[in-house]
């Protein structure tokens, strides 16, 4: 199974740029081609969502200081860059999970995906106009690589 | 002394820096900044549907939404005067349970315990002690099944209402998660062993502790408000005693009771309360060291796990005597009044009070998280904590001022993991 897991905050602006490419996928992937779900809050819920997925895509917002529509490409393969590393109000990083998911054994066989770096986290902002065009621009990487993985399984 | 700086926080939202403030070589003050996010929310509230607080609210924490849920649903109710029968109440009750699981066992487990052992993170510390680590996330896990049980999802549950609930739980649903909760039970009793053996500094503090009080119940949902220094009030009372003031330092409003600095959280509740706690629970709680109060905040991760404990009983019981509601909502209908309402969120007492217009549109709204409440009490113990270790090096010093904050399980606990701590010499300091 493949999986694409979209994390954020759908009230802090720039952060539900990974929501808004799960659904994206969700509208536009073939049917019984990949399994869509969304996370907000508690990323350590990741260890569990994940758990049995052969392939998993993860797609997130970061805050690395970086020009906002930034997109970083990562592979959990190796350890994460720093633009990963970054936590929220209460829950632990994208990066923190992974790593503890890797001391514990409880990462799926392959695990990759996007950041998008945001510019606005304020509570009740709207996504910026670069975020927005990141996040179509990731859709169609992932529905590339989705496609070409499925061709690879099939 | 100079300025020392560690790598700053990443500001996602600005979540966390302390100041401490130096004359002469002794600590004159310690400024604890926090982001707060209740302010924005209680803005955003105004004009919304009677019926919509509870949703909407319970965005403002990723850890603790159902505290948020149910603080609104009883102001709501109290404003439109009505008390949902009681087998709604057990099944809020139950869905708290499940807050409490998820949000103690993160906090012992991967925020707290790794300062006590000498780990930089929960990270390293699953590295060398992955079955530690794994018994934590397993009663994490029960928590989360909790929460989707009865509230629809584990993060954010969707199921409650003002009034009550949209679905009944099916009793069978429920009964299938006694093994799991049974099994961290288990696993609690073992947490409560394992943290009693970590080593504590001496830092006895005589707070004022405040918390709810219930005649017959440990409290979560509901009680009086009451404290060590007398106070005993309903929560219509409340904006009578308790004062939110601006301080120039902090996004977060100052509160204090009476114009006294206090405590509220799990040594509050567990010092005003341990003698609601089952026989067995207050046994473990004494073989683990602690007595009928806790006044060192280093041992709260005791009194953590020792509700962590209380939690994950009482789901059990509850399930075990589950009604489900018929109807699962009662019907409530706006009228032109203030209510209140306040529960024991995992961190602490939770207040929120709405003005309901008689049409049903929220007039006003006002939200008072723990961790407002503690930053004046967190505030006064870094200062008195970080004047003898003014010889430590930058980063032992900030290691066990980090440890330090964690005491309070504030709703920065994650981003104090890099808590940006500045020494800062003022006009005649060293």
């Amino acid at each position: 199974m493949i999986l694409v897991i979209g994390i954020g905050n759908p009230t802090r602006g720039d952060d539900a740029a990974g929501l808004l490419v799960a659904r994206h996928i969700r509208e536009a992937a073939s049917p019984g081609e990949v399994t869509v779900t969304e996370l907000a809050g508690d990323q350590l819920a990741l260890l569990d969502a994940w758990t049995g997925a052969r392939e998993v895509y993860l797609i997130d917002a970061v805050c690395s200081g970086g020009t906002p529509g930034t997109v970083y490409r990562f592979d959990a393969a190796e350890p994460l860059t720093a633009h990963f590393w970054h936590h929220g109000t209460h829950t632990f990083s994208l990066a923190d999970v992974i790593e503890l998911g890797r001391a514990l054994g409880r990462l799926p066989g392959r695990l990759h995906g996007y950041g998008i770096e945001g510019g606005t986290f304020e509570p009740g902002a709207p996504l910026s106009a670069e975020v927005e065009a990141a996040v179509q621009a990731v859709t169609v990487l992932l529905l590339r690589e989705l496609r070409e993985s499925s061709s690879r399984a099939g | 002394m100079t300025d020392i700086s560690v790598p700053a926080l990443a500001r996602v939202e600005g979540e966390g820096g302390l100041e401490i403030l130096v004359r002469d070589g002794q600590v004159t003050e310690a400024r604890l900044d926090i982001y707060e996010p209740p302010r924005f929310f209680e803005a955003l509230l105004r004009g919304r549907r009677y019926t919509e607080p509870p949703d909407i609210t319970a965005r403002i924490c990723g850890i603790c939404p159902v505290a948020y849920q149910m603080s609104a649903c009883q102001a709501i109710e109290d404003a439109c005067g009505v008390t949902p029968p009681e087998p709604v109440q057990m099944l809020r009750r139950l869905l708290y349970c499940g807050e409490w699981i998820e949000s103690h066992a993160l906090h012992i487990y991967l925020l707290h315990a790794p300062d006590f052992l000498g780990y930089e993170s929960g990270i390293h510390l699953a590295r060398d002690h992955p079955d530690i680590v794994h018994r934590g996330l397993r009663i994490k896990k029960a928590g989360n099944l909790l929460m989707e049980a009865v509230g629809g999802r584990s993060v954010h549950p969707v199921n409650v209402r003002v009034g009550g609930f949209y679905r009944a739980p099916d009793p069978a649903d429920l009964t299938a998660l006694i093994a799991p909760l049974e099994q961290a039970r288990q696993d609690a009793e073992a947490t409560v062993s394992w943290v009693a053996s970590f080593d504590f500094p001496d830092f006895d503090r005589d707070y004022e502790f405040m918390s709810l009080r219930h005649p017959a119940e440990y409290p979560i949902t509901q009680g009086r408000i009451v404290s060590t220094g007398g106070l005993d009030i309903t929560p219509a009372e409340y904006d009578d005693h308790f004062t939110e003031s601006q301080v120039p330092h902090s996004t977060a409003l100052h509160s204090t009771l009476d114009g006294r600095i206090y405590l509220t959280g799990p040594m509050a509740r567990y010092s005003l309360n341990s003698g609601r706690l089952p026989g067995y629970i207050q046994e473990a709680a004494r073989s683990a060291g602690l007595g009928p109060t806790c006044t060192n905040p280093f041992r709260s991760i005791i009194v953590r796990a020792v509700e962590l404990l209380f939690a994950c009983d009482e789901a059990v019981r509850l399930i075990r005597s589950y009604q489900p509601p018929s109807p699962p909502a009662i019907d409530v209908q706006p009228r032109g009044e203030t209510g209140y309402g306040c529960t024991e969120a995992p961190r602490g007492l939770l207040y929120h009070r709405y003005t309901i217009t008689e049409d049903g549109a929220v007039a006003d709204a006002k939200i008072v998280p723990p961790t407002s409440q503690n930053q004046k009490v967190i505030e006064a113990d870094l200062k008195d904590f970080a004047a003898p270790r003014l010889n430590l090096s930058h980063e032992r010093l900030t290691w066990e001022c980090e440890q330090a904050v964690r005491n309070y399980d504030p709703c920065i606990s994650c981003a104090t993991h890099f808590l940006d701590v500045r020494l800062t010499p003022i006009q005649g300091g060293e």
